[in-house]
């Protein structure tokens, strides 16, 4: 397999556990949160800060250099990544402490804020984060098994959560938060634990980017970056993990197939130039249908696991399946 | 500070805020009656912007007739918008149309960079608008004192529309119940297609001046002070169109007032209007005008 | 009898409307006590200020002894107060079973680290609940439909799992808003008759807001009735029914819809 479709298939991987993460706060908890791309950013960062080499980071900090408290630190990659994410985790935890007290749309431009306050701070923060000019030279990484061994690990997490105690309380919430509250769960509590959770993830995700595209610069993590996952989630229909994952493969498959609407191409010997930016119309139209006549997505809020393969095959009778589901 | 400076300083903050007033009300109002963050709103500013750029350059046409233009198509769009992306989603949980807003407004701006490059273009400032006024040792723009002028003659439009005439009054009727307006044979559709024109209007004329005062175009010139227009809006209490002048006008002056006053903070100078905005939403969400609703369970 | 609930001067103000004022109520435990009024007239405001939906502008909510005025809603519902609403507030995405487990969420030991590793304290747990429930709904007779989507049972059997939801909390006192809302003579009937039973059998004491005469007249003991925020009086059935205030109030309108 060559590295092109391998790169391919790592990108799925991180699109996949922010889908995840995000599902989780959007469609389990019922918070729109638009605030992704800034714990990303903050796991991205941790990650390459602490593993670039401090021979690299002399050269890439030209402009300003780096704080003497960081110049020599070069960690492993495992410890950084889970860095990345604890400490995204934690500003997830700061912002969250505000934010989710309020309702759907203020949260929704809250998060937006957040994250931009977020993006602003790391531009501004030259010594640290290097601002603007971003950081290169970040040590790659390229195998299947770290991306995949990631995205498996949090799949497998997020499909414990959901199907606990915890993700059905996550549920309630969503579904109707005032009766929810009526039974005795603490919906700032546990709005604060999903939210914190799905930071934990996307600080995660971003360390993983970092890794794999070996550049990163604030411009990355603007809304943009939101938007796209957010279109993945409702793609894959907003309380199904299963279906995040499927809508992640298939969205970047797509971003790299539609590359070729942005090229000049020859078509029946007609030159058609390229339009660069028309990936993105796509998406928008996409996310646009879906959420107007498709509002479920590909598996609304139904998952594929075994007992659905086995019930559509005949194997297993539904109700024994639900029974069985109660255990 | 010297006081050529710091008028500059002024003049630019009241520029700025009747800009932001401008748009802000085009915000509050669509939240005031659906509900809804509309986020393609400011889209519309670049919008027109636009096509006033192609009318005055492509098309030679005189600035007045492209402005015109700008702004009826551009009100057009806005009420289309509601038509094609909202209503249909009005009885959906409301995920879904913010989910829809944050779509409409990135086919916007993605549409823009495909349709005229994403490249800041600069924008032809009429002569008979903008040139140079000169008293003493102080030179502005004569904008500095077009912009606030025309500001305020249309907010008096808009406050006696909204106070006076039979629309106005429908529309602050289903803003405080849609429910009963909509049973007391008020055609809800109607009124809901009037404010979206009303605010797309607005925010029309106010890409417009934007692009004067800030010569340059680019399809994603609308979506800071878009994100700050609706600050100002909470600002000065989400729902009150009063409040979104007052909160408009307030932000511009602050903004300009920070980077003024202390210029090595002027990278944050977009921050520093989501930071107010965390700190009204955390102590006084209401805004300065906003009154604080209490839902009914 | 022992003083379960009370409040005291308890005022209920949404931006200048007054739809409380003063009120001085009190239940005593193990009884069946109505709340009854027009429409409007605050019943359910009356409901959640004492849940814990909204704070009361003034006064105080007492509940065995403790002050609970101004607490959150799940606090309260730790102290053992449970309701159910006037539009079934049931989560639809969750089948019957699913529905009533929420309740245990709170009483769960185990943390959320045991649960995603999958230890067996948490399974334990878990299980032991999912039995309580379905014993739960075995004596409320919506065993047989436990694994249904709670939103495809029809109406009467919704409602009845809107109460078992509530009593899967193990309150001391049960608040039911309208339970017998949109039921028939004939079903409206069986509610007083399952309303009684459960007292008795899960020793509880019941406060309920009705519009149904005969389910009120039927099986509470005492009935207070609320008019324009204001308490217009308190008694037995037969004085509530004999006082000519409330006639004149309320139940000669109402006469004619029973």
């Amino acid at each position: 397999m060559n590295s092109f479709y391998i790169r391919v298939l790592n990108l799925a991987a991180i699109y996949a556990i922010l889908a995840l993460s995000m599902n989780l706060i959007l469609g389990f908890t019922g918070m729109f949160s638009l605030g992704h791309a800034g714990f990303m950013c903050i796991g991205s960062y941790v990650a390459a800060i602490l593993t670039m080499s401090p021979a690299s980071k002399q050269i890439i900090y030209y402009m300003v250099p780096i704080h003497p408290l960081l110049a020599n630190v070069e960690w492993p990659i495992l410890p950084a990544i889970l860095l990345g994410g604890l400490v995204a985790a934690f500003f997830g935890f700061l912002v969250g402490f505000p934010a989710l007290r309020l309702r759907d749309d203020y949260l929704a431009i809250a998060t937006l804020g957040f994250a931009e306050i977020i993006r602003i701070i790391v531009t501004n923060t030259i010594s640290i984060t290097n601002g603007a000019l971003g950081l290169k030279n970040i040590p790659s990484v390229d195998s299947l098994l770290v991306y995949w061994g990631f995205a498996i690990v949090t799949i497998f997490v997020l499909m414990r959560i959901i199907n606990s105690s915890w993700g059905y309380a996550f549920k309630a919430i969503r579904d109707n938060e005032i009766a929810a509250q009526a039974m005795g769960i603490n919906i700032f509590k546990h709005k604060l634990m999903s939210f914190t959770i799905g930071a934990f993830f996307a600080g995660i995700a971003g360390a993983l980017m970092a890794f794999l595209i070996t550049s990163i610069d604030p411009t990355m993590y603007r809304f943009t970056f939101t938007f796209q996952i957010l279109l993945i989630v409702v793609l894959g229909g907003m309380g199904s993990l299963t279906g995040s994952v499927i809508a992640s493969i298939i969205f970047a498959i797509a971003m790299e197939w539609l590359r070729f609407v942005e090229q000049p191409m020859n078509l029946f010997g007609l030159a058609i130039p390229g339009i660069p930016g028309m990936r993105m119309v796509i998406f928008s139209i996409t996310l646009l249908l879906v959420i107007l006549f498709y509002r479920q997505g590909l598996l609304g809020t139904r998952e594929i696991n075994w007992e659905w393969i086995l019930t559509r095959l005949g194997i297993k009778n539904s109700l024994e399946a639900k029974r069985g589901e109660a255990n | 500070m010297s006081l050529d400076v710091f008028l500059q300083n002024v003049a630019n903050s009241i520029t700025l805020g009747s800009l932001y007033a401008l748009i802000a009300i085009g915000y509050t109002m669509v939240y005031g009656i659906i509900r809804l963050i509309n986020f393609a709103h400011a889209d519309l500013l670049m919008v027109a912007a636009y096509i006033a750029f192609y009318g005055i350059l492509v098309f030679t046409l005189p600035w007045y007739v492209s402005f015109a233009i700008a702004i009826v198509l551009t009100t057009l769009l806005g009420v289309s918008i509601e038509r094609v992306a909202y209503r249909p989603l009005r009885s959906a949980p409301r995920i879904s149309v913010l989910i829809s807003a944050i779509g409409v407004s990135f086919l916007l701006e993605n549409l823009g960079i495909v349709a005229l490059g994403a490249r800041p273009k600069p924008f032809p400032r009429p002569e008979d608008l903008v040139w140079n006024i000169q008293i003493g040792n102080i030179s502005f723009l004569s904008l500095t004192i077009i912009i606030p002028v025309v500001t305020i003659i249309l907010l008096i439009m808009v406050t006696y529309m909204v106070k006076k005439t039979k629309m106005g009054i429908a529309m602050r009727a289903v803003s405080r119940d849609f429910e009963t307006s909509s049973l007391m044979a008020v055609d809800v559709n109607k009124v809901i297609a009037a404010t979206f024109a009303v605010g797309s209007s607005l925010a029309a004329v106010g890409g417009i001046m934007w692009s004067m005062q800030y010569p340059q175009v680019d399809p994603l010139m609308g979506v800071f002070p878009g994100l700050k227009c609706f600050i100002a809006a909470v600002m000065g209490g989400i729902g009150s169109i009063p409040g979104a002048m007052i909160g408009g006008f307030v932000l511009g002056i602050c903004e300009v007032m920070l980077v003024g006053f202390m210029p090595e903070l002027s990278g944050y100078r977009d921050a520093f209007a989501f930071v107010v905005l965390i700190l009204i939403l955390l102590f006084r969400p209401g805004g300065i005008l906003g009154e604080n609703v209490v839902e009914k369970v | 009898m022992a003083e379960i609930l009370r409040t005291e001067q308890l005022s209920m103000e949404f931006g200048g409307l007054r739809a409380v004022s003063d009120l001085e109520l009190y239940i005593d435990e193990g009884e069946i006590t109505g709340l009854i009024g027009p429409n409007g007239a605050g019943k359910t405001t009356v409901f959640n200020v004492i849940t814990g939906v909204y704070r009361p502008t003034t006064g105080r909510v007492i509940f065995n002894g403790r002050d609970i005025t101004g607490w959150r809603p799940d606090q309260i519902t730790a102290q053992g107060i449970a309701r159910t609403f006037q539009n079934i507030r049931l989560f639809n995405t969750m089948t019957v079973l699913e529905n009533v487990m929420i309740a245990k969420h709170v009483r769960l030991k185990a943390t959320l680290g045991e649960a995603i590793l999958g230890l067996p304290r948490y399974g334990r747990q878990r299980r032991k609940h999912i039995q309580e429930c379905m014993e739960l709904l075995a004596k409320v007779q919506l065993d047989d439909v436990a694994f249904e989507l709670a939103t495809s049972l029809p109406y009467g059997k919704q409602r009845r799992l809107e109460i078992a939801r509530a009593l899967a909390t193990e309150p001391k006192l049960l608040l039911l808003d309208e339970p017998a809302a949109g039921m028939n003579p004939q079903e409206s009937l069986e509610l007083m008759e399952f309303v009684e039973r459960i007292r008795h059998e899960f020793d509880l004491t019941v406060f309920m807001i009705e519009h149904h005469m005969d389910v009120v007249m039927g099986i509470c003991q005492r009935i207070y009735v609320l008019d324009y925020g204001v308490n217009l009086a308190v008694g037995t059935p037969e004085e509530i029914q004999n006082n000519q205030q409330v006639i004149d109030a309320y139940l000669g309108a109402v006469d004619a819809d029973a």
